[in-house]
């Protein structure tokens, strides 16, 4: 980005004037000469409170139950790292060379074993390599929506895939979720009244398995009838799935995939089962859509990286992969435990929350008169961090809950944070108390004011 | 942009020999960014800016977050000064200056004392209105008041003393983090709860309408003068976080587009905050000039933000200074004269809190 008001003027000119015609250094500026060139999807791209609080949440005093890392510190570096010293010394050409736009062959097929586990039968030549999941949501959301197109998704949703849609200026249209995942009555309703508004909807995007931010499961009845209300109304489905190992009590569940192979988009990603650094993940797609993403994969990025894509390979090659996302599930389930155990031992009995059976989240529901973002400058102050709600929402709902991970907290400082949380929630109470609780607390639409990646 | 060296010259022409001293380069200077504070992330914004400008005067320099391992940093491998750019709570009460005053380091900025005065706006309003500078009617009152006295009557003698429209602020902290405008009444409930989410005492105050203008202070030796002015018109009319940190969002005029006796009197108005409250080396007076050419007084800092979208900066550039020329100058003063020549050793500050 080029500079606009240069350091140094001449001399001088100790007054001035107006834009274009004063000397350097004065007259008038937004200090950003493009301000009037940027896209119409670039609109909602701005500094954010939400997000300037979410940096005090990176310091090691803060008890962060905001972000969403994976805790890798139980991957076996001796492993990974002969495997990578054997990758660049015996095919180090190939690794650091450019590679096909569909990503490497080999790995397809070992992509192919693990999507096994969830019953899924796929050809590798159906499989497209991406930049983590998330660049597979982009992917295909580039290649289907166009400005104004309704994408329909549970609410709350992923905040990622949110900021996605909103890029590509789509509409979208949240649908309940219960303890049981998306409500397929709900999901049926809201399908028909968009279509009966003559809106085009081109997919429904679900996070069947331990969800985030929600923690919720489809549950094995519901998703023969999630698939035949999406098939009826003749809507495709992005089954995003990135979690779906991680399951604490049971075998993974069936993959909407696997029983509809022509009418679901499914993604996954290494990223929770081994190391997201990679940025490794996958779409598998019916053939046409495919050839369309490998495109869309090639003037994006030319190819998904190939030394990432060789290192995982490598990894799936040399270890024990599966016994590794056995260890990953009991660590994550003791963290859960704490948690859970934390919560139920101090939170307000007005507040509600659900046990995941799987993955890295709890969606908290807050006693009545409660706002989670307003709460926010609180809990930073108070040394405790979580993402509000609304970042879960693109209409400005979700002010009363927020989602609490325990992936990345040990035991200890997940119970610590719980009970700083509750502190904040009874200074908060008292406050609203005080002034009365029926404050009227106004969304954003649109903003999505999720924590960054590398936040702990 | 690295100016040329012709533009080093033209600068120390005529700024009188300061700028690019000799026998500064290699200077040792720690900057302080980050914090726990709310503004932790402006902070870091102004640490990187302003680390990048030094360097390029040839200073030698590392940016520290402030945790437990500062103190045994700056005892073992003392730096020949510190610049504190920590905003919001601890860097600009004084207390990390206190802490930098017990291990004898130099510091760019006020001394505690004056901090503490600052920070706390309810204080600094205070001691600037016996100084004759007009400021905004306001009440200053903690969350227990109106818990113990009952919120509504407490907020209709508010309104009836205060006025409408209002203004209600975290009596600590900047950025505007938790400061919300009020035209009616009903939205003062909502607005105090924002308040008290930033810190337990809430300033209420008078809204002035007119032009918003931010006038820095720096006094590298010769007495404190104000560059500048810089007037600030957001694009959505409030200069909240988003306008302040979003480039493009906000448009700024530099110098301001006022009256030459009402920019005048913009700059007596912040000289003389800074010099009543004690203040050194460097502030910038929030200020607001009402249709009738009152100047108000809203604000001043201690660690003013030196992001990339700040005023001072503009300030700066339109003062036909360069940002790190100036620090540079500022590290030199403070390593000169590390006891500190303010106008005044101690603010001013009244003997009740208001």
């Amino acid at each position: 980005m080029p500079e606009h008001l240069p350091r140094l003027r001449a001399p001088g000119a100790a007054t001035g004037g107006v834009a274009g015609s004063g000397p350097a250094g004065t007259g008038s500026t937004r200090l950003d000469s493009y301000v009037d060139r940027y896209a119409a999807r670039t609109r909602g791209m701005t500094a954010s409170e939400i997000r300037a609080l979410f940096s005090v949440a990176s310091r090691p005093e803060v008890v962060s139950l905001a972000g969403g890392m994976p805790n890798i510190s139980g991957l076996p570096l001796d492993v990974v790292g002969d495997a990578i010293d054997d990758l660049v010394r015996h095919r180090g050409t190939v690794a650091m060379q450019y590679g096909s736009g569909q990503g490497d062959p080999r790995l397809r097929e070992q992509i192919c074993d693990v999507m096994r586990l969830e019953g899924i039968e796929a050809h590798p030549d159906d499989v497209v390599v991406t930049v983590g999941s998330q660049q597979a949501v982009d992917l295909v959301t580039r290649i289907f929506c166009d400005p104004g197109d309704v994408v329909v998704c549970e609410a709350p949703s992923y905040v990622g895939a949110l900021g996605v849609f909103k890029a590509y200026q789509c509409d979208v249209v949240h649908v309940e979720m219960d303890r049981h995942g998306l409500v397929p009555q709900a999901l049926r309703e809201a399908l028909a009244h968009v279509q009966a508004a003559g809106r085009r909807i081109k997919f429904v995007y679900t996070i069947p398995n331990y969800h985030n931010p929600a923690g919720v499961t489809l549950s094995t009845e519901r998703r023969a009838e999630i698939l035949e209300i999406c098939r009826e109304a003749d809507v495709l489905v992005l089954e995003d799935n990135p979690y779906g190992l991680l399951g604490f009590d049971e075998e993974p569940y069936r993959a909407l995939r696997a029983d509809e192979p022509d009418g679901v988009i499914y993604l996954g990603s290494f990223s929770k089962t081994f190391a997201p650094g990679f940025r490794v993940g996958w779409a598998l797609a019916p053939h046409a859509v495919r050839e369309k993403l490998v495109l869309a994969q090639e003037s994006a990025t030319l190819c998904p990286p190939s030394f990432s894509q060789l290192a995982v390979s490598a990894y799936l090659d040399k270890h024990d992969w599966l016994g590794q996302i056995k260890q990953f599930r009991e660590m994550y389930r003791e963290r859960r435990d704490a948690m859970v155990n934390a919560l139920d031992d101090m939170m307000p009995a007005a507040a509600r929350w659900n046990v995941p059976t799987g993955g890295f989240y709890v969606w908290l529901t807050l006693p009545p008169g409660l706002d989670a973002k307003a709460m926010l400058p609180r809990a930073v102050t108070s040394r405790v961090a979580f993402v509000p709600g609304t970042a879960f929402f693109a209409d400005g709902f979700g002010s009363q809950s927020m989602r609490l991970s325990y992936c990345y907290p040990t035991p200890e400082r997940i119970r610590e944070g719980v009970r700083r949380l509750v502190g904040v929630i009874e200074e908060e109470l008292e406050v609203r108390h005080t002034f009365g609780t029926a404050l009227p607390t106004p969304g954003v639409p649109g903003r999505y004011d999720g924590p960054t990646t590398d936040l702990t | 942009m690295t100016p040329t060296s012709e533009d080093r010259d033209a600068v120390t022409t005529r700024a009188g020999g300061t700028g690019g001293r000799s026998g500064d380069a290699g200077r040792r200077v720690v900057v302080l960014a980050g914090g726990l504070s709310h503004e932790r992330d402006v902070s870091l914004r102004s640490g990187r800016r302003v680390a990048e400008a030094l360097r390029e005067t040839g200073a030698e320099v590392e940016v520290r977050d402030v945790d437990a391992d500062l103190l045994r940093v700056l005892r073992e491998d003392r730096p020949d000064c510190v610049v504190p750019l920590l905003h919001g709570e601890s860097g600009e009460d004084g207390a990390v200056r206190e802490v930098l005053e017990l291990v004898d380091v130099p510091y760019v900025g006020s001394r505690p004392s004056a901090c503490r005065a600052a920070f706390d706006k309810p204080v600094a309003i205070s001691v600037v209105a016996r100084a004759g500078i007009a400021v905004p009617r306001s009440v200053t009152l903690p969350h227990e008041t109106f818990r113990e006295l009952g919120a509504a009557a407490v907020m209709e003698a508010i309104v009836s003393s205060v006025g409408l429209p209002l203004i209600v602020k975290p009596a600590r902290g900047g950025s505007a983090l938790g400061c919300t405008a009020v035209r009616e009444e009903s939205a003062l409930p909502g607005a105090m709860v924002g308040a008290f989410a930033y810190g337990p005492t809430a300033l209420v105050q008078r809204l002035v309408e007119g032009t918003e203008v931010a006038v820095p202070v720096v006094d590298t030796g010769d007495g404190p003068r104000a560059l500048p002015v810089v007037s600030i018109e957001p694009d959505g009319g409030v200069y909240d976080y988003t306008a302040r940190y979003t480039a493009g969002s906000t448009r700024f005029e530099v110098p301001a587009k006022l009256p030459d006796d009402l920019a005048t009197e913009c700059a007596r108005v912040a000289v003389l905050a800074h010099e009543s409250l004690g203040l050194r080396h460097l502030s910038r007076s929030d200020l607001i000039v009402d249709p009738d050419g009152t100047v108000w007084f809203l604000e001043v800092n201690v660690a003013p933000g030196l992001t990339e979208t700040s005023t001072v900066p503009l300030s700066v550039g339109a003062a036909g200074l360069d940002l790190g020329e100036l620090v540079a100058d500022l590290v030199h003063v403070a390593v000169s004269d590390p006891s500190g020549a303010t106008t005044r050793a101690t603010p001013a500050i009244p003997q009740t809190n208001p």
